[in-house]
């Protein structure tokens, strides 16, 4: 309509403007005429005008029509297809991709929309390149810190990276059992958390102190060391080396690798070592001393027979006790041997595969392979033990191309038999080990034997016709622990690099910046002051609005009390599960380390902090974080439901709920809750902590029970 | 007058040969099996020498050689401290606690008479 309306001015204008021109012409000639002649005139003109002046009027609306069609076609071509061109042009700068100017009107217009075309097509390209290259660094980061990841946990080593604010944004699998061991069974460090509680920050300044000094000095190796104890009495050897930024880009370190060792073992080791070496000089130096004299004594040469007797007595007496002392030490020496070389646990069925593939590309003979146990674990250092065997198969395997590898349990319990066997020659009679396969093998294939705490020799089978080498190895009694969770945990957050204690207080932060503990208790009933106790605590972490799947809390907890028969139901846990669980006391220190620094989270909260407070007076210990309830979120993120139960929540929010009415079940629907509660809050203009509390606080809910 | 020499060790097979000989050299020999009763018999009636053995149970015997130097009445007991602790760190210590001399086990009998003999001179 308006585009109809600016059309009309410009048709109706030019005629109307020509009427009125003519119309004030003939109005000024008039104006200028005597009184006479104005009589005259009008008088002349009226029937003049009566009989053609339809004829003018004609004239001048032909004359109009054709000004305004002029003026039309002057108007699209001029004012219109300019105007549309900006129109386009503006479209074209804010979106590559809107339609293309159309070039209409004159010449140097369509020129126009010609060269605007051609910019917004290479502005296109540009965006699509940059988009390529953005998602391909993008995945080469991701795929860096995948193959990261993967590395960390494979290390043997404990590995921890830190932001300078202590809070972990990286460990590996070996980190967290190696603190879970020290730290008496709970996670304490995981994504987010302060490093602070296993190691004293003071340690860590100190040690961060140090490395700055080497820094400033340009010294090369610039990381610091030191020990530490944990309070169940661990001891931990830390390297500490800062995580640098490129250089030439600052001195300023963004955070610190932590490397630790647990030498709680091989520092007793090597005192028990020590303080053994010592006992032993001191007895030998006594056991001597005592010989001595009583020779010196032998000397007399007027000794009564019953004095000589005695004399004679020390000395056999000393030497049956320094021989006993030297077999007591050599029995723990060989111990010693086997924990100090770094042998790895490993399913013999594994070692004879690895070995056969080894033996047979070494010799290109047949290698056959027997077990006499397949759930035989052994303690090795595999890669020098396969080595070994290929280098004696080499010497063995001459004209012979059937080899056989060959395991078995030895006789002696915790050790077995790796054998490497080959056909007798008739008519050979026994030979030396050195002799068969070369001295330089044999003493080398001995040494790692050695280095097991075991043997090497050579052996004839006569009866069989078989000739082989026998290793004997340690056992082990299985493999070793494999501790990973069902999920692939989350290692690493580097997001975390940026963050910073200091910068906000926690009710201003933005909640999907938050660390959350999302938790769920099962008890034996509803009054915490009538007795009723906690019997599981189940909870996950939240941070960078990330689920932790890896870092769960799941606890089952003895009551001290009957479960009653009724409220099995709610939570599926038989007295038979509770006993053997440890009492709530050794549980909620535990889990006030897991929810140190973080906020609390939990459907109807109010119901299990309660229970929580009750513990207070005995444990000491206080739930004093902030805390959020999802029961009150959603009231205020959809306050038109009718019903705000975990179940009837999860459904709305399309989440699916597996485990009900167990407390790691519920804490992770509670959670996932929370998360896709977040942006209906955000619409509501809830969008830091101090905004939740406070709505929730005033929420319908909230007033109905408070 | 003999001089009296008390050996305190709690090792038998030691204590025979010592005192059989410092029997023969002409000396009054007492023996003490520990720390405690050595300093209670070095208090009751203080011999002219004491062999000081320094591991010994209930008392060792650099705490005995500390308590005895601790008392101006005992400043005339010679202390020798016959021992198999035989580090620098552990010869430092008896010195410090005021042993006369510090010998080392195992040693030669001769030489020890020869020691005891420039002590009690």
């Amino acid at each position: 309509m308006r585009s109809a309306t600016r059309l009309l001015l410009p048709v109706v204008l030019p005629g109307l403007a020509v009427a009125l021109w003519v119309l004030g012409g003939v109005a000024l000639f008039y104006a200028a005429l005597s009184p006479e002649r104005r009589e005259g005139v009008s008088a002349g003109l009226a029937p003049a005008l009566a009989e053609g002046g339809a004829l003018i009027f004609g004239w001048w609306l032909a004359g109009a029509v054709l000004a305004g069609w002029l003026a039309a076609r002057l108007y699209a071509r001029h004012v219109a297809a300019p105007a549309r061109l900006a129109d386009a042009a503006r479209l074209l700068a804010g979106n590559a991709d809107a339609p293309r100017a159309q070039a209409a009107g004159p010449e140097a217009l369509s020129g126009l929309a010609e060269a605007l075309n051609r910019l917004a097509d290479e502005r296109r390209t540009l965006q699509t390149d940059m988009a390529r290259l953005v998602a391909e660094a993008q995945h080469k980061v991701a795929q860096e810190r995948d193959q990261l990841g993967a590395l960390m946990a494979e290390l043997r080593q404990s590995v921890i990276v830190c932001n300078l604010d202590g809070r972990i944004l990286l460990y590996n699998d070996h980190a967290r059992s190696m603190f879970r061991r020290v730290s008496g069974g709970g996670d304490v460090i995981g994504l987010g958390r302060s490093i602070h509680t296993v190691i004293e920050r003071a340690l860590i300044d100190h040690a961060r102190d140090t490395v700055d000094r080497h820094i400033a000095r340009g010294e090369a190796p610039v990381s610091a060391q030191f020990v530490t104890t944990t309070p169940a009495g661990s001891l931990l050897h830390v390297v500490l080396a800062p995580v640098r930024p490129q250089a030439g880009e600052s001195d300023q370190i963004s955070g610190y690798v932590l490397l630790v060792d647990d030498i709680t073992g091989d520092y007793a080791a090597q005192s028990r070592r020590d303080r053994r070496l010592i006992e032993l000089t001191e007895a030998s130096r006594a056991s001597l001393a005592n010989m001595q004299a009583a020779l010196d004594m032998l000397d007399y040469p007027d000794l009564q027979p019953a004095e000589r007797d005695g004399f004679h007595a020390i000395v056999r007496d000393e030497v049956t006790a320094m021989g006993q002392r030297l077999k007591a030490m050599t029995a723990d020496a060989s111990q010693e041997i086997l924990t100090r070389w770094p042998l790895q646990e490993m399913l013999g069925d594994d070692l004879l595969a690895a070995a056969s593939r080894h033996v047979q590309a070494q010799t290109g003979a047949e290698v056959a392979v027997g077990n006499a146990d397949d759930g035989l674990w052994l303690r090795v250092d595999s890669f020098s033990l396969i080595q070994a065997l290929g280098a004696l198969a080499v010497q063995v395997a001459g004209a012979q191309s059937s080899l056989t590898l060959r395991l078995a349990p030895a006789a002696t319990p915790g050790w077995a038999h790796l054998d490497l066997v080959w056909p007798l020659e008739v008519g050979t009679g026994p030979g030396t080990a050195g002799a068969v396969a070369g001295q330089a093998e044999v003493d080398r294939a001995r040494d790692i034997a050695e280095r097991h705490g075991g043997e090497l020799w050579l052996e004839q089978d006569r009866p069989a016709g078989q000739s082989f080498f026998r290793f004997l190895l340690p056992t082990a009694l299985s493999g070793p622990e494999i501790a990973w969770p069902e999920s692939r945990p989350e290692f690493y957050d580097f997001d975390l690099f940026a963050a910073s204690d200091s910068s906000r207080s926690l009710d201003d932060q933005p909640l999907d910046q938050l660390t959350y503990t999302v938790f769920d208790t099962e008890t034996t009933g509803l009054n915490p002051a009538e007795g009723d106790e906690i019997i599981q605590i189940g909870a996950v972490r939240i941070l960078n609005g990330k689920l932790l799947l890896g870092e769960r809390f799941d606890q089952i907890v003895d009551p001290g009390r009957e479960i009653p028969e009724a409220s099995i139901p709610y939570h599926g846990i038989h007295p038979e599960m509770v006993r053997g669980q440890p009492r709530i006391a050794e549980v909620l220190p535990v889990f006030h380390a897991y929810t140190a620094d973080t906020v609390l989270v939990g459907h109807n909260v109010a119901f299990d902090m309660r229970f929580l407070q009750m513990k207070e007076e005995v444990t000491g210990l206080r739930f004093d974080q902030p805390v959020l309830d999802t029961l009150l979120l959603a009231s205020i993120a959809q306050p038109h439901e009718p019903s705000h139960s975990l179940e009837a929540i999860a459904e709305r929010l399309g989440i699916e709920v597996a485990n009900r009415h167990n407390a790691a079940g519920d804490a992770l629907v509670t959670a996932q809750v929370f998360l896709r509660l977040w942006p209906l809050l955000q619409a509501r203009g809830i969008a830091t902590l101090g905004q939740a509390r406070a709505a929730a606080e005033n929420s319908y809910y909230a007033r109905l029970r408070y | 007058m003999t001089d009296k020499v008390l050996i305190a060790d709690d090792e038998p097979n030691i204590v025979v040969s010592l005192s059989f000989m410092l029997k023969r050299e002409g000396y009054e020999v007492l023996v003490a099996p520990d720390g405690l009763q050595a300093l209670d018999m070095i208090r009751s009636d203080p011999p002219r020498l004491v062999l000081l053995d320094a591991a010994m149970p209930g008392m060792n015997g650099f705490d005995v050689c500390e308590a005895v130097r601790a008392d101006p009445g005992l400043s005339g007991v010679r202390i020798l401290m016959l021992t198999a602790k035989g580090r620098e760190t552990d010869i430092a210590r008896g010195m410090g606690a005021g042993a006369d001399a510090y010998v080392t086990k195992p040693f030669s009998t001769r030489e020890l008479i020869v020691r005891i003999r420039e002590l009690l001179a």
